[in-house]
């Protein structure tokens, strides 16, 4: 093997990222707050920032996308933010113990669980039941992540139990497989099905009223800009800030 | 070398040396530092954990043999045979090696999935890939070919084909040659080649993760049980990310030996 | 029951037909370039040649021409075995392994083909090394083997490309001893550009240059009476070419040497030969009648063994060092060539085997 180009095969991947990160650091400018927001907020949360930024000119919002527990992990390495808007209680109940807020974490939000399936619902699913038949390959989130435990949940209320062909990690590789048409069912938050606009098709399982998962938001003790980083909490919470939410599938706090 | 010398570099040459080396290592030494040791071993132990390790194991070992039955041909072709498009092949066949894995598990499943371009033939014929072990293998095979057909290549060049003339001229017929002669001359090349595309396969996710799906026992790899950990036991995330170095770490150090040994028989031809 | 080669193969200027006997050993002469490897690959079937047709014992090794199906027996198939410069032993294979792969390829089982394989190896006089590694054996023990290995798969056709060319001149001698040996019954090509290899080898001689055969014909009747100036210098003798006259020849450049030459016709051509030794260079014209003296211009002075070669355009002398000096020779140089009449050796130009200069394949194509 020639020695040169197995350097190179070694080599890229690790100089490559490199220049990449020089270019993220958020802006150190003091009238701008960072945001770690759950990766289903992406959407509505662009929409709010809009309106906060017109509400309070000169005062720009950054966003960090991600899952809630990477977030979590972030956070707790020191990453600098000012906000965090977390898609479930636990991950915000593991940051307090060792973090301080401003104050306490408040629900924005709710989310519940929705059956996805492909467009022309192919294997014709109609019910919770119908996604522990055999042949239907359905795909939840694996138990150990929040839309997992969720889905956990929504099967002990309904009294299903689910024999998935494959447990993910997110739901946004969940709601990937049944976009795909790979598996015929899975199950995602009503929001996933909102957002993904027709790629799939959602069925509203009457019992996920029961398995509400919330969605809480806490200014960070450390902000460099508490005050603006709190009329942004405030305005997520406000008329105009919970309007977005809901028309992005969101159920009120 | 009886000492190690560092002569005839210039200083700078070793300083930035240094630094690349710390780039590389410093990470590794983090991550070492943030084992639980207490717990280290029922943190790796556990049901999951075990399952997660032994299909990796199962998995890179069967994309290695599938690696060699087809990266060996596919060598062959591109270090002897002259054909039209054949720079462009090579550039394809290579392709995986820059290719975002996500990519790659995208393009597997545009191809072996229920919907693919082959999904409708292979459902007639009975075979789901769809959420298998298959897949798993599938995707650690198109990620980890490129290595084998390129550390392969490069030896079937060095060594030149004037074996190959004087075997057949003794009356060898091609696959005689191809086995007697051939694969002998370049067999270090093909072990190191062998070992690093097991050290690939082992190391998929991205592929794995788009294309197969994620199940204890059938396809959730380590790189997924690890991927998975984190998100509620960071503590058994870590040590099995060290157990995956470990094992990294003792395929790379194998695929250097027999890499150099290579190098030796080459030297002496 | 023979070899019978006619091929092109036009992008290196090759192009001949040679015949070879069973059991003949033929030698090929010439220079670098002359299209001797060129030869050995078509035979061997390592380059397909654009036109020609070949046979071995009756077989059709290949036959190429246009607008017909061609035919091309894979090297495999051809029993014609390559033996080159380089011993080129199987490196991962010990030396009998390596010498039974002839024998294991056909087919023999492995007892039975190491037999085989020890039998050529007392052949070539290197049974202790039958265990060794190639990389454990001197330059000339590999080429032994290699001799073996090639004997070994009993071809019915040997092709040596200068086989002891890589070799120490030292090992040489005894490689070439065991070569006349083992060589005697076989029907082999050898390549070379050592006319002693010639000498102690070969029954014929084909001298090629430019990618043809310039001359051909027993060996001792090619190489002691050249035709051509290429041949002349292979063998290392000064030739001039003439008419036969009453007093001997005179030269095609008008020189007159006395010399008897008997049973040669009057006008008929004829090539007069001096060895270089032979050859005496004076600054004037020799005025002693009974010597032969040429003129011509210095084109190199360079050593050659003890002595110093002289070389002009025509012709070349060996005189010694100290002479040389005393002359002041340097190129450009006008000279005398001088030398006795008795030193020189006088044949017919046309030969008793006919000389196939540039015969073209394409001529001998059968519709």
């Amino acid at each position: 093997m020639s020695r040169q180009r197995l350097f190179v095969i070694v080599a890229l991947p690790l100089i490559l990222p490199l220049s990449l990160s020089a270019c993220a650091g958020p802006p150190g400018d003091d009238s701008s707050i960072t945001v770690f927001a759950a990766a289903s907020l992406r959407a509505p949360f662009t929409e709010v920032a809009e309106g906060y930024e017109a509400q309070n000119p000169g005062t720009t919002v950054v966003f960090s996308f991600a899952g809630s527990s990477d977030l979590a992990t972030q956070l707790l390495e020191g990453a600098p933010a000012d906000v965090f808007a977390s898609a479930d209680t636990r991950s915000m109940a593991a940051l307090t113990e060792a973090f301080p807020f401003r104050g306490e974490p408040v629900v924005f939000a709710t989310n519940s669980l929705e059956i996805a399936v492909p467009p022309g619902n192919p294997t014709a699913i109609t019910s919770f039941a119908d996604l522990a038949d055999d042949g239907v390959r359905s795909v939840v989130c694996a138990e150990r992540v929040p839309c997992g435990t969720a889905t956990a949940a929504l099967e002990e209320v309904v009294g299903v139990t689910l024999s998935p062909v494959s447990e993910e990690s997110s739901v946004t590789d969940v709601l990937g497989k049944v976009s795909s048409g790979e598996a015929d069912a899975g199950v995602v938050y009503a929001t996933d099905v909102q957002a993904a606009a027709g790629a799939v098709e959602g069925i509203i399982v009457p019992e996920a009223g029961e398995v509400i998962n919330a969605y809480p938001i806490a200014v960070l003790a450390d902000s460099a800009n508490e005050d603006a980083a709190s009329k942004f909490a405030a305005y997520v919470l406000s008329t105009a800030g919970q309007a977005v939410l809901e028309a992005a599938g969101f159920g009120a706090p | 070398m009886a000492t190690p010398s560092l002569a005839g570099l210039p200083r700078w040459v070793l300083v930035v040396a240094l630094l690349g080396a710390l780039l590389v290592v410093l990470p590794l030494a983090a991550m070492v530092s943030r084992v639980d040791w207490a717990n280290f071993f029922s943190l790796v132990s556990s049901e999951s954990s075990v399952a997660a390790l032994l299909l990796s194991l199962r998995t890179s070992a069967v994309a290695t043999v599938l690696c060699v039955l087809f990266g060996v041909p596919m060598a062959l072709t591109l270090a002897r045979a002259a054909f039209r498009g054949q720079k462009l092949l090579r550039s394809l066949v290579l392709l995986p090696l820059v290719l975002p894995p996500v990519v790659g598990g995208l393009a597997l499943l545009y191809t072996f999935g229920r919907r693919g371009l082959l999904g409708g033939t292979l459902d007639l014929l009975g075979i789901e890939i769809a959420f298998s072990t298959t897949a798993v293998v599938l995707a650690q095979t198109f990620v980890a070919v490129p290595f084998l057909v390129l550390s392969l290549e490069g030896a079937l060049r060095t060594v030149g084909t004037r074996y190959e003339a004087v075997a057949a001229t003794l009356g060898a017929r091609p696959t005689t040659v191809l086995r007697r002669v051939t694969l002998p001359l370049v067999l270090p090349s093909l072990v190191s080649g062998s070992i690093l595309s097991f050290a690939r396969a082992l190391g998929e996710f991205g592929a794995t993760l788009t294309f197969a799906g994620s199940l204890q026992g059938s396809t959730r790899t380590l790189p997924l049980e690890i991927y998975l950990q984190r998100e509620t036991d960071p503590d058994a995330a870590v040590a099995l990310s060290l157990v995956l170095v470990i094992v990294a770490v003792i395929v790379v150090g194998l695929a250097h030996r027999s890499g150099t040994a290579g190098e030796r028989r080459s030297a002496e031809l | 029951m023979t070899l019978q080669l006619d091929a092109t193969v036009p992008a290196r200027g090759f192009g001949m037909s040679l015949t070879v006997e069973t059991g003949e050993t033929l030698a090929v002469l010439g220079p670098n370039g002359a299209g001797k490897s060129t030869l050995l690959a078509v035979i061997a079937g390592l380059l397909r040649p654009d036109s020609g047709k070949s046979t071995l014992d009756g077989e059709v090794l290949f036959e190429v021409a246009p607008r017909t199906r061609s035919t091309f027996i894979q090297p495999a198939a051809r029993g014609v075995s390559l033996l080159a410069q380089d011993p080129l032993l199987f490196p991962h294979l010990s030396v009998l392994e390596n010498v039974a792969f002839g024998p294991r390829s056909a087919g023999v089982r492995r007892a039975q083909a190491r037999a085989h394989a020890r039998r050529w190896l007392e052949e070539v006089e290197a049974p202790e090394l039958a265990h060794r590694m190639p990389t454990e054996l001197s330059g000339g023990q590999a080429q032994r083997v290699a001799v073996a290995r090639a004997l070994a798969s009993n071809p019915s056709l040997l092709l040596l490309d200068e086989p002891m060319a890589a070799l120490d001149v030292s090992v040489a001698p005894a490689l070439r001893r065991m070569l006349r040996r083992v060589l005697r019954d076989q029907t082999v090509i050898i390549v070379t550009h050592d006319i002693l290899d010639a000498f102690t080898l070969a029954d014929r001689v084909v001298v090629l240059d430019a990618g043809s055969i310039v001359e051909q014909g027993p060996t001792h009747e090619v190489l002691e009476r050249p035709r051509s100036r290429f041949t002349a210098d292979l063998a290392g003798l000064n030739i001039l070419s003439g008419v036969r006259t009453a007093n001997g020849i005179r030269t095609f450049a008008g020189n007159e040497i006395t010399r008897a030459a008997p049973g040669i016709a009057l006008h008929t051509s004829i090539v007069a030969a001096v060895r270089p030794s032979a050859v005496r260079v004076s600054l004037a014209q020799p005025a002693n009648f009974h010597v032969a003296a040429l003129p011509g211009i210095i084109l190199d002075v360079e050593p050659h063994g003890g002595l110093v070669r002289v070389r002009a355009e025509e012709f070349a002398a060996d005189i010694t060092p100290a002479l040389a000096a005393e002359l002041d020779l340097a190129p450009g140089n006008c000279v005398w060539f001088a030398f006795d009449a008795t030193d020189v050796t006088v044949y017919p130009y046309q030969p008793s085997t006919i000389i196939e200069r540039g015969r073209s394949a394409q001529a001998k194509r059968i519709p």
